[in-house]
């Protein structure tokens, strides 16, 4: 772990474009032996383009990739494979309908006669898995073990294939704490044989627990890279959401905070593995901002709260009544309504018309019976191209021309038509362009005024700040830390987010 | 038990408990003659049916293997009749034509990304095209050769006949068998079919797999064509339309997934037999309409179909897992 040890794995210059989009600018990189190296950055930031493009994935462009010195090359992850560069995903990629020892050796099992030697094949799985601890009954199928063990049986296999680099993309996900720890001894024992790991997770933790260097990507960009030593959480939080926070002395302060009625209250309302059982009232006219790393939970819960992943745990009751959210159906018929994370994929009907999609949500609560003529459709349609300033040629446009930023108010005009007292938005903001960005944050402030309800998920610290009126932290699947008041502002949140309480938190009112 | 294996054991049993049923009523179905018939009966139908279950354990399917059997079938009765050439002959050009037939299939499903259900559905356009431009009318095949094998058959305890076509269907599902399990190429079959993305990313060679499949799948449609012009000294045009999907059946109710990972060779021998059962069920009565076959086999489908989707559905969410994030 000195500066002296090897490079094994060096990309410099590395630069790649999608259309007019840069998603890696002239990132320079470098994976030593006998080192785990956390690489982090939030969604968008380019960490899975530079993963692909070392893994062979994606081809490389621009830049040069050095193994062991010598620059390389290649085009298919089979090919970097055999150089020596192994990955492992989230999603356990080995297929489950096999065998465990024909996972580890298909495509080149050993043979005799021209026919796969069973016998060997097993011998040698046995051998191969006693390495990493496990005893298994290596005949089995391989979906009859847990993801914890197929993701052993995967490291083994990559690490027997390759043997130089090891890529782990976010293999903590779907792991619980006990499993993490023996991935983690496995981890650290292949690192002291002397391989470079590449560890990708959200999870700061983790960072913390397992590696000695750190590299931050935002936007596509190289923030830094740094010894795990000489950092702490909150500079790492820093640099992955990109605040100065000298700067942001001074900001405005959101409104006085629980405004209006009490609206709807949560209470222990939780999904197990999803979402840690929180506790939530939302009161009219107040916008409440969730901030948190990608991975803490925030899109969770919103998934949970709008019936799209029913919670299994908890109540709710909305104006003092009782009721259950199971599905989105249920969401809307109660006044929710939810703008997603990935509008195009869970958002947006791409090839219907601006009405279409601002009417459907409507007619979806209308029912099958009473269908809403075209006239009615129009003039709806129209309603709302002009009060949200959709830019549009017309009302008939396939909503996939539109920009980003007119998709999103497409997508919020489709939700404010059903008339809602109660909305989530999982970042409005994403993938827009800046200008289009203040707009959303005015109609935000500008529905809270009419008495909505709202719920913002944003990884824009700015612009939580400036238009909620209570902060939800979430870490760990689970809220960490309500704000109020002066609490609101950037370096708390980030502080917050880092787990670094400087003052303790105010608890759940 | 390993559930994959539940459904195999299903159709045994099944065909266990069938077969006792019908023995009952009609003792006279208990013989080695019966038995013997049965397999030359089937025999074109069992041949081609091992190949469905290569595709179908790939996750594809093969809808023209019916097609190539009349294809051949013509083809080889114009070989020996019109121009004379011996039959020993044209049988190994005949399987030749047909592999690379099925070759073409493949690669045009692995390297232009067409679904297989399209490319198949194409390639049984061609070939029973292909058949009826060549002749329209049945081709009688009278050749010394042809008499032989017909004549052939190896004595059963009993006095059953296991004539030579019945033979070459066992035989052909005994090598099949042989490739599924025991082979590298088979292990990349059940590898495609589980995840395809995996597979590749794993280093199997999906492409040479895919098309060594469609044409192993054609070549066994060639070979049962063979084994049917043998069966009626003809080769027609029109013969065994719909054949596919009796094979596709037999290869579902013999335990094997339709959506590819999982089956067994041997299961689809079962699937036949139990075909076969209800037929010769049928021809003992009498009285039934021998549509009755299609009825029977149309409710075992379900059946099956239902037991699959309880068997895999209960093995938990990792069998769903596709393809990296």
């Amino acid at each position: 772990m000195t500066e002296t040890s090897r490079a094994v794995l060096e990309a410099t210059g590395i630069t790649k474009t999608f259309g007019n989009h840069t998603a890696l600018r002239n990132v320079d990189i470098a994976f030593r032996a006998g080192e785990v190296h956390a690489l982090l950055g939030e969604n968008g930031a380019g960490k899975s383009t530079l993963i692909k493009i070392l893994t062979g994935a994606y081809t490389l462009e621009q830049g040069t990739i050095r193994l062991d010195g010598e620059p390389v090359s290649f085009s298919t992850p089979l090919q970097a494979q055999a150089l020596g560069i192994g990955t492992v995903y989230q999603e356990v990629n080995l297929l489950p309908n096999m065998t465990v020892m024909d996972n580890l050796f298909i495509g080149r099992q050993p043979r005799r006669f021209g026919l796969v030697d069973k016998r060997t094949m097993e011998r040698q799985a046995r051998e191969i898995l006693a390495k990493y601890g496990l005893d298994i009954d290596v005949r089995a199928e391989l979906s009859t073990y847990s993801v914890a063990v197929q993701q052993i049986i995967a490291i083994a296999r990559a690490v027997e294939l390759s043997g130089k680099v090891l890529i782990l993309d976010e293999p903590t996900a779907s792991l619980d704490a006990a499993e993490v720890e023996k991935l983690f001894d496995i981890v650290r024992r292949l690192r002291d044989r002397g391989l470079a790991i590449v560890f990708i997770t959200h999870f700061l933790d983790q960072v913390f627990a397992l590696s000695d260097r750190v590299t931050v990507l935002r936007n596509g960009q190289l923030i830094g890279t740094r010894p795990i030593s000489d950092i702490n959480r909150t500079e790492l939080v820093k640099m992955m959401l990109g605040k100065d926070l000298a700067l942001h002395h001074g900001d405005i302060l959101a409104e006085e905070s629980e405004v209006g009625e009490t609206l709807m209250s949560f209470r222990g309302y939780g999904l197990k593995g999803k979402v840690q059982p929180l506790d939530l009232d939302i009161h009219k006219g107040e916008v409440i901002g969730v901030a948190g790393l990608l991975g803490s939970g925030r899109t969770e819960m919103a998934r949970v709260l709008f019936g799209i992943d029913a919670a299994d745990s908890g109540r709710l009751s909305i104006d003092g009544r009782e009721t259950t959210v199971r599905s989105p159906r249920d969401a809307v018929e109660l006044g929710f309504g939810f703008c997603p994370e990935d509008r195009k994929l869970d958002g947006i009907f791409g090839d219907l018309s601006v009405r279409e999609n601002i009417v459907i949500a409507m007619q979806a609560r209308l029912g099958w019976f009473r269908a809403l003529s075209r006239d009615e459709q129009l003039e709806i349609a129209g309603n709302y191209i002009e009060a949200l300033d959709i830019r549009t040629a017309s009302a008939e446009l396939p909503v996939k021309l539109l920009s980003g930023g007119n998709q999103q108010k497409v997508i919020l005009a489709r939700w404010l038509a059903t008339d809602p007292r109660f909305l989530i938005l999982d970042e409005p903001t994403r993938g827009i362009d800046v200008g289009a960005h203040a707009e959303i944050v005015r109609m935000i402030s500008r529905l809270r005024e009419d008495g909505l309800a709202l719920v913002v998920i944003s990884s824009e610290l700015d612009e939580v700040v400036s238009y909620s009126s209570r902060v939800v932290v979430m870490r760990d699947r689970a809220i960490a830390a309500e704000l109020h008041g002066a609490d609101i502002n950037v370096q708390r949140i980030v502080e917050t987010i880092a787990g670094n309480e400087t003052a303790p938190a105010e608890a759940h009112p | 038990m390993n559930p994959r294996y539940r459904p195999l054991v299903a159709t045994t049993i099944i065909f266990i408990v069938a077969y006792v049923i019908c023995v009952s009523q009609y003792p006279g179905m208990w013989s080695t003659r019966v038995l013997g018939n049965f397999l030359t009966d089937n025999a074109f139908l069992g041949i081609a049916a091992v190949g469905a279950t290569f595709v179908i354990i790939s996750g594809g399917i093969d809808l023209s293997v019916g097609a190539v059997i009349g294809l051949t079938g013509v083809i080889t009765a114009i070989m020996i009749t019109r121009f004379g050439i011996h039959p020993m002959v044209v049988f190994p050009v005949v399987l030749v034509l047909a592999a690379l037939f099925g070759a073409a299939m493949g690669a045009v499903i692995h390297f232009l990304r067409v679904p297989p259900f399209i490319v198949t559905l194409a390639g049984m356009f061609l070939a029973r095209g292909l058949a009826s431009v060549l002749t329209q009318d049945s081709i009688p095949i009278d050749h010394d050769f042809y008499r032989l094998v017909s004549s052939l058959y190896y004595k059963l305890p009993g006095g059953g006949r296991l004539s030579a076509i019945g033979l070459t269907m066992l035989l052909t599902f005994a090598v099949c068998g042989f490739i599924a399990h025991k082979t590298r190429f088979g292990s990349y079959v059940y590898a495609i079919g589980g995840n395809g993305v995996s597979a590749a990313l794993m280093g199997v060679p999906v492409g040479q797999t895919t098309v060594a499949i469609y044409a192993l799948s054609s070549f066994l449609g060639g070979l049962s064509g063979i084994v049917y012009s043998l069966y009626t000294s003809a080769g027609y045009p029109l013969a065994a339309v719909g054949i596919e999907l009796d094979s596709i059946a037999a290869v579902v109710i013999g335990g094997t997934l339709l959506t590819g990972g999982y089956g067994f060779v041997f299961g689809t021998l079962i699937g036949v037999m139990l075909q076969g059962l209800v037929q010769t069920y049928i021809v003992f009565d009498g009285t039934l309409s021998s549509w009755w076959t299609k009825i029977a086999i149309g409710f075992l489908l379900f059946m099956f179909i239902l037991l699959q989707n309880l068997v895999f559905n209960s093995q938990g969410p990792s069998r769903l897992r596709k393809g990296p994030a």
